[in-house]
């Protein structure tokens, strides 16, 4: 057992700078306004540092910059843009410790996930691209024998992207790897809930970057998101969040006839077959990790298996176990790496966890564990943690249908193939589902007929690079962590050749 | 960190009386800051979010910079002592069909964000409280939108 010292005392692996500006064109540039706001950190409720409070002036400033640093990163080489990303993943690798203990001070999450997890996906995600943009090639389709349509690749020019506050620093380098491996600048705006850690990320490396290919105006979504949305200076939008958010993202972007990414809510099934139980052995054992995933990340996932469909032949037992492990989950300081779960990200969202535990009950399903929030003592009395929460009910109540955002999952039970599957296909979105079974048939089966951009079978919440991500339904367009978003971040030029001689024979 | 919601369980979420619709109402908390965050943006309105990350709540825009269309449900005009414009509340229609049952009540919490919800630099954050519609308003209700 370790416990990291807290940002701020001596032996922190990370200082935090007193007050953060805009990133824009290499430098750190004071906003236009000359306000900033406090970021807290969710773990003691106390704040640690202040950050830039954007406006349009800023978002004007870094559009600047990224349009002046466009044109020259969109004609380097392939293996350059590589390079830069491979070095970015080595500095991140170099300061891993310091980084993910940035990350979860300001987020709340625990860090045997920031160290295990977050950030070493975020280094092999840039590692990821870095390979994917040298081994993309163009196209050529020979028409007849002297006509030759040629398909390159171009970058899109500059971009914007709007950063959840859930994963800081993955969901940026799951949006940024892609749009430099193509060759984009990019004016990026952090979630405010969580605007700091990344820029520990980009003290280390932000020297490997042309001044302008990156910037990183911080604010909130009213007074920054929107301005930079809404711009008709990028060529396209990415955003994570939810769903009313995305749609206005969309008619901003209907205004300048620009491309939008999403990758919105979701209220993900998590199927247990009855023969998972048919065996009192490792497999079992990791089933009911998997129900307990749930908790991963405090349930602020947008995959939170926050739906466990349970078989009858097994419901019972599996669920009483299920629960157990459920209340075998360490809750404590997310710092100390035996701790499991941590804090939510911020009072709102702690607020709204209880709000739903609440319409829960009233709606008449039953708390099996936890239903509470959590008071850890000491200095943790001040943060915001909630006690996991299994309820049982029905798929037609609320928090079968919501997508929580917190530590809480619905159980139901199901009695054969066809009921599951249209209990798991009954909710608005389509991001995310598990399925387990020791039958590969079943599982195959399951894994077809469930809407959703991605189907665990026989696992839960793993997110390797090169396996495409994305939404169903009202859960998004398009797919990340996968080469497929480098089509995303570029256009496609076709040169069509005529190596003939002869008039065309029209006029 | 104020009441929790299972606290508030018990007790009856406060409403502004006369301010609300049979389907949607405000606290006098959320009441108040919709006149402060008018001045601020001018006529304001609510789109109720579904999930993800800020999600699953209410988003406050300057009145028509959200395009409603034939995929909304208009819940209601909140009337606010103060304001010359009632502040309508929307909601998607699909979402409408898991959550026609309840009857919500906008309320405000300290909070940061979020979205591009026009409250978020006040440091403070609407939330929905909801509650079952009773067997005799349902009996109502259960007819209209």
């Amino acid at each position: 057992m370790a416990k990291y010292a807290n940002p701020g005392q001596p032996d922190s692996v990370v200082s935090f700078k007193p007050r953060y500006d805009h990133f824009i064109g290499g430098e750190y540039v004071a906003p236009a306004k000359g306000q900033y706001f406090e970021n807290p950190t969710p773990i003691t409720g106390q704040t640690f540092t202040e950050v830039a409070r954007g406006t349009a002036e800023d978002v004007e400033k870094a559009l600047d910059a990224a349009h002046a640093a466009a044109p020259a990163w969109g004609k380097t080489s392939a293996a350059e843009r590589a390079n830069i990303l491979n070095k970015m993943a080595d500095r991140i690798e170099a300061n891993l410790e310091k980084i993910a203990i940035a990350e979860s001070w300001e987020n709340g999450k625990a860090c045997r996930e920031t160290l295990a997890a977050d950030i070493p996906l975020a280094i092999d995600h840039l590692r990821y691209f870095a390979g994917a943009v040298r081994g993309q090639e163009g196209g050529i389709s020979e028409i007849d024998d002297n006509t030759i349509a040629y398909h390159f690749h171009e970058p899109l020019g500059v971009v914007g992207q709007i950063i959840p506050w859930n994963f800081p620093i993955l969901m940026a380098i799951w949006k940024l790897a892609p749009a430099l491996a193509a060759g984009n600048a990019v004016v990026l705006k952090p979630a405010e809930q969580t605007p700091a850690s990344i820029h520990v990320l980009l003290e280390t490396v932000a020297d490997l970057l042309p001044p302008g290919v990156v910037n990183i105006v911080n604010g909130f979504g009213v007074e920054a998101g929107k301005p930079l949305a809404s711009s008709n200076r990028i060529r396209k939008i990415a955003f994570t969040g939810e769903t009313t958010t995305g749609r206005l993202i969309m008619q901003y972007a209907s205004e300048n006839l620009i491309p939008v990414t999403l990758e919105l809510g979701g209220k993900s099934p998590n199927i247990f077959f009855d023969d998972v139980a048919s065996a009192n052995d490792a497999f079992y054992d990791k089933a009911l990790e998997g129900f307990a995933m749930f908790a991963l990340n405090q349930g602020e996932v947008c995959t939170c298996p926050s739906r466990a469909l349970i078989q009858g032949g097994i419901y019972e037992e599996f669920l009483q176990q299920a629960v157990k492990r459920t209340e075998q989950i360490t809750q404590g300081h997310p710092l100390d790496t035996e701790t499991m779960i941590g804090a939510q990200a911020s009072n709102d969202q702690f607020e709204k966890i209880l709000s739903y535990i609440d319409i829960g009950r009233q709606e008449g399903a039953k708390v099996l564990t936890g239903g509470e929030k959590a008071d850890l003592g000491g200095e943790l009395s001040g943060g915001y943690y909630i006690q996991p929460t299994v309820f049982e009910g029905t798929n037609t109540m609320r928090i079968f249908q919501e997508e929580i955002f917190g530590p809480v999952v619905s159980v139901a039970r199901f009695s054969d193939y066809d009921e599951a599957i249209t209990i798991a296909n009954d909710t608005l979105y389509g991001l995310g589902a598990g399925v387990w079974s020791r039958n590969g048939n079943t599982a195959y089966r399951a894994g077809r007929d469930i809407q959703a951009g991605r189907v665990w079978v026989n696992n839960y919440h793993a997110y390797p690079a090169h396996a495409a991500f994305g939404g169903y339904k009202q859960s998004g367009i398009g797919r990340e962590n996968h080469k497929m978003m480098l089509d995303h971040y570029q256009q496609t030029k076709n040169m069509l050749v005529s190596y003939s001689e002869n008039a065309q024979g029209f006029f | 960190m104020g009441d929790s919601a299972v606290e508030r369980a018990e007790a009856p979420v406060a409403e502004v009386p006369g301010s609300g619709t049979k389907r949607v109402a405000l606290t006098p908390a959320a009441a108040e800051l919709l006149v402060r965050l008018t001045d601020i943006h001018g006529p304001l309105m609510f789109h109720q979010s579904g999930g993800c990350c800020d999600g699953s709540a209410p988003m406050c825009y300057p009145d028509g910079d959200f395009k409603v269309g034939g995929q909304d449900v208009h819940l209601g005009d909140l009337v606010v002592e103060g304001l010359e414009k009632p502040v309508g509340f929307w909601m998607s229609a699909s979402q409408y069909a898991y959550w026609k049952h309840t009857h919500l009540t906008v309320d405000v919490v300290k909070g940061r964000g979020s979205g591009f919800s026009v409250e978020a630099p006040e440091g403070v954050r609407f939330l929905i409280r909801s509650r079952l519609f009773s067997d005799e308003e349902w009996e109502r209700l259960k007819d209209e939108l």
